[in-house]
């Protein structure tokens, strides 16, 4: 054994009923470095480090897992937490009605005399959220907060325990730049203090930026492990490893018939938060959305995008709204996500675990279930339609599953996010409103997602669409409304735009109307 | 090379049956309970009048099971079935004797009142948003009082045998008579019925028909479909099931009239769960309550139609059990909902909701059903009765649990 590595991977193999999901991988990490690991949807990653971590426990794979040299058998994942090993999921795991400092406490709180001194962990919580720069009252209840800083919350309950192996499966998902740029400077930060961390991302700037070394798996096999510091590394280069080929697009090309039709216009939309009655979460926000245009939102977390889009979508969100909503022309009163449907919009959640799919049934029915109208005569379903739509997206956005009848949760989480937008696009509507439509999707799958969106608009649809990375806004979008703290500060045409333009905008202090 | 792959297929088809092992296991608990009983019992338990007896002796409880399923797949619960199937009883004997009823018009009226009562519970918990277990918890006390006030606290007694027929009765058509021995052995002229052997053949042979013709549809557009190997298993167990049981209701009075009630149930909510749109937006809501809403499913229509489908069940059970003891008692139906939860829970379903059958739910009942049969022919008492049926209980959903991990869906 070397003992210059902090953890090593032999020969490991990890099937699952239909799906060889781990293929003799080998994978080494150097104590004290940042190692980035990097694949295509269902690649095989989060399944790497689940056996690491002993989600799956020992004895359910063949291979071996060496952690400072002593090869390891995890049970769970509370032996391999002894071990000073912690890992972060891709899906958020918090007690969503817990306050954020109980969540950060629970699991390890030390008791005196077997009675919790609360008031002492709110006091420490805070040097945590500090550190990690989630500036709330600890006594927030976490499922209250958007997903962005429930992982922030995440890391720093990680922090909290002592850990010299940090696994982070994903972390910057849900953040947007500025934010996920701060949570890399804490990552380097935690490197300094000598501990080792290995991080899952698509993103690969943020991979290049910070990486020692980079790992690439590829249908559950190492392709290629890169040392950045022994010579550097191009995205290009990370990129054809990852699918195979090599891409010179991040984005298609976009030729947008833009109509001056308006097919929504907004105004004065103001929405009141579900919990206290008194707080607008969305003040006055008016826009209008052309035909055959694809819209951006951009801000950072918490601005009231999420909220907008939600409200408007059959109340969704929100204990009251007020304002007036008009498609063609006419005005609507949605009560239900059911009206804003049959009126031809169609809702994409960024929370595709809470809010978007039935994870204990299967990829086809997950599909379906919003366009079951369609698919029947007389209530009765067609099955043999359902199956045919479900495998024409299966195909279409390449979907990683052994059938249409595995069950959702059995999916890597970019697959899921494949799913969700599969049933959104059969449902067929004509604006589109896609929040965070790429979260978690490799670089190949996104490249697909933005020729979908750009088809759609092409056959005369209108796509709304949320996002927090700016390159992405700016890449895909015909004009950009900027928010922050609820408001729409402003908008910025396609020509204009920038990330420079955009941030000055959501900083802009609100002209008083 | 051909080994790997031949190894592979060997490895799917374990998989396969691996996975599928659920939906088959309780029909295996099911054939070793009663096998397990059939030694015990000299095989008295298998002979076709005590067969036919099992059914009838739970027929009202697997009733009531159809739509215990349908509740808890939505994710609630239904605590007042018992009282509501003593009430709906007590109303059909009322509907039939004091206001002079024909038996038609009495069934009719009471569906009817079942309807009703689904129609007040359901609108509490969907609409106004009470928690199940609370509104039908009201609903059990509330109906157990409304029994006694409206018998009187006493039997009431169907004016003809009608009920009675109905419920323990067989449909006695179509047999031919032969020498057969009797349970002690000697010779007598029995009857032996066609009508179940021919009704069980047609079922068989429209399954394998619609079973090919699905496959080979889907094997045409390259749709996945299981190994061979694993379809005719699979059609050739569910044939010999079905003719077993066609063979034991042709060696006694053929087949039960509440068999037939039953059947036909069960075939009207397995298409309704399997095959319809509604059915789908069941298992959406249960499976996820908001993201069905975001779906654009309309989930408290759903919920509330659930509990109406509920209180008809419990009229079609309140007839049944009133026809089964010729009379409507006042404390009729005592357990019966916990007998009709365990028998959900028993055969799969989950308590999150989202998950179960009603093939599954039939078969949870059967297993306690054949259970209390077995038990009352050894001359065991009620009370070691519920003792083993705890325990089945907690075995059943210990080893769902522990098969949902092995196939990866837990
Ligand atoms: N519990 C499970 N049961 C069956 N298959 C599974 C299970 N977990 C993962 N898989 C399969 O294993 C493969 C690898 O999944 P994994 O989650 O590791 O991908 P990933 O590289 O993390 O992808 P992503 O970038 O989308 O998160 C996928 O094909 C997935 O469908
Ligand atoms: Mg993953």
């Amino acid at each position: 054994m070397n003992d210059q590595y902090i953890l090593e991977v032999k020969n490991l193999t990890k099937d699952f009923p239909g799906v060889r999901a781990l293929d003799d991988v080998n994978f080494s990490v150097r104590r004290g470095e940042i190692h980035c690991l990097c694949g295509e949807n269902g690649a095989g990653k989060s399944t790497l480090m689940n056996v690491i971590s002993g989600v799956h426990p020992y004895g359910s794979y063949e291979g071996q897992v060496f952690f400072h040299g002593k090869e390891a058998h995890y049970k769970s994942v509370k032996d391999s937490e002894k071990d000073n090993l912690a890992i972060i999921h891709q899906e958020l795991a918090l007690s969503p009605y817990l306050s954020i400092y109980e969540n950060i406490f629970l699991g390890h709180i030390k008791p005196k005399f077997g009675v919790i001194n609360w008031s002492e962990l709110i006091v420490a919580s805070k040097q945590y959220l500090d550190k990690v720069g989630l500036h709330e009252d600890p006594d927030t209840v976490v499922s209250k907060m958007g997903v962005g800083k429930q992982q922030l919350v995440e890391i720093a309950r990680a922090l909290s325990k002592k850990v010299e192996l940090l696994i982070l499966d994903e972390p910057t998902s849900s953040l947007n730049d500025a934010e996920s740029e701060k949570l890399l400077q804490l990552i380097l930060e935690l490197k300094k203090e000598g501990i080792t961390c290995i991080m899952i991302s698509h993103k690969l700037n943020e991979v290049l930026e910070i990486a020692d070394s980079i790992t690439v798996l590829r249908d559950g096999k190492t392709i290629k492990s890169f040392d950045t510091n022994a010579a550097k590394v191009s995205e290009a280069e990370l990129i054809q490893h990852m699918v195979g080929r090599d891409m010179t697009h991040r984005f298609p090309e976009k030729k947008h018939q833009i109509s001056d039709e308006v097919i929504l216009e907004v105004e004065d939309w103001t929405v009141f938060h579900p919990e206290y009655p008194d707080l607008a979460v969305v003040k006055g926000a008016s826009f209008r959305l052309r035909k055959g245009e694809i819209l951006a939102f951009c801000g950072p977390m918490g601005a009231g995008r999420t909220e907008l889009m939600m409200s408007l979508f059959g109340r969704s969100y929100g204990s009251r709204c007020s304002g007036t909503v008009k498609i063609d022309g006419k005005e609507h009163i949605f009560h239900t996500p059911k009206n804003a449907i049959s009126a031809g919009l169609g809702y994409v959640s960024e929370d595709r675990k809470g809010l978007g799919l039935i994870l204990i049934q299967d990829v086809k029915t997950n599909i379906s279930n919003s366009s079951l109208d369609k698919l029947s005569v007389y209530g009765v379903v067609n099955k043999h339609e359902e199956i045919m739509a479900a495998e024409k997206y299966r195909k279409s956005l390449g979907i990683k599953t052994p059938s249409i009848d595995q069950m959702v949760k059995n999916l890597s989480g970019g697959n899921q996010q494949k799913v969700v937008l599969s049933r959104c696009l059969l449902a067929g509507p004509s604006i589109f409103i896609v929040d965070e439509p790429t979260r978690g999707i490799d670089v190949g799958a996104k490249y697909e997602i933005y020729c979908i969106l750009n088809d759609l608009v092409a056959s005369g649809k209108s796509v709304i669409m949320i996002s927090s990375e700016m390159p992405e806004a700016i890449g895909m979008a015909d004009r950009i409304y900027v928010m922050n703290e609820g408001r729409i500060k402003g908008e910025i045409s396609r020509e204009e735009a920038s990330q420079e333009k955009i941030m000055t905008m959501a900083l802009q202090k609100t002209q008083e109307k | 090379m051909i080994d790997s792959r031949e190894q592979s297929a060997l490895r799917t088809f374990l998989d396969v049956a691996k996975a599928n092992m659920r939906n088959y296991s309780m029909f295996l608990v099911l054939a070793l309970i009663m096998i397990g009983f059939a030694v015990l019992t000299n095989g008295v338990n298998l002979h076709p009048r005590n067969f036919t007896y099992i059914f009838i002796q739970n027929s009202y409880i697997l009733i009531l099971a159809v739509g215990m399923v349908l509740v808890i797949i939505v994710g609630n619960i239904d605590l007042s079935v018992g009282s509501l199937t003593a009430f709906t009883g007590a109303m059909a004997a009322i509907f039939f004797n004091r206001m002079g009823l024909g038996f038609a018009a009495t069934v009719a009226l009471t569906l009817f009142v079942g309807l009703l009562v689904g129609v007040y519970q359901g609108y509490f918990i969907a609409f106004v948003k009470i928690p199940a277990f609370i509104v039908t918890l009201a609903g059990m006390m509330l109906f157990r009082g409304l029994t006694y006030i409206v018998t009187r606290v006493t039997p009431i007694t169907p004016r003809t045998d009608i009920f009675k027929n109905t419920a323990s009765g067989t449909l006695d058509v179509l047999y031919i008579m032969r020498m057969a021995p009797n349970n002690r052995g000697v010779m007598v002229e029995q009857a032996f019925h066609l009508l179940p052997l021919i009704l069980g053949a047609l079922i068989v042979v429209l399954m394998v028909v619609f079973g090919m013709r699905d496959r080979r549809n889907k094997i045409k557009n390259d749709f996945h479909v299981l190994p061979v190997g694993y379809f005719i298993a699979k059609q050739v167990f569910m044939a010999a099931i079905l003719m077993y049981l066609s063979y034991k209701f042709a060696l006694y009075r053929g087949l039960p009239n509440v068999f037939i009630i039953l059947g036909i149930t069960v075939v009207i909510f397995t298409f309704i769960t399997n095959n319809t749109v509604f059915g789908r937006y069941i298992y959406a809501v249960g499976g996820n309550a908001r993201s069905a809403k975001l779906s654009g499913i309309n989930s408290e229509r759903v919920i509330f139609f659930v509990h109406v489908i509920m209180g008809m069940l419990c009229g079609l059970s309140g007839i049944v059990f009133t026809g089964y003891m010729n009379s409507a008692l006042p404390d009729a139906g005592k357990d019966f909902e916990l007998e009709a939860i365990a028998a959900c829970f028993i055969g799969g379903a989950s308590t999150t909701g989202g998950v179960g059958t009603i093939i599954g739910a039939m078969m949870g009942g059967l297993v306690m059903g054949v259970i209390n049969n077995g038990m009352s022919l050894m001359s065991i008492g009620a009370n070691w009765q519920y003792v083993v049926k705890a325990s089945v209980l907690l075995l059943a959903v210990w080893y769902d649990i522990y098969t949902r991990k092995k196939s990866g869906l837990g």
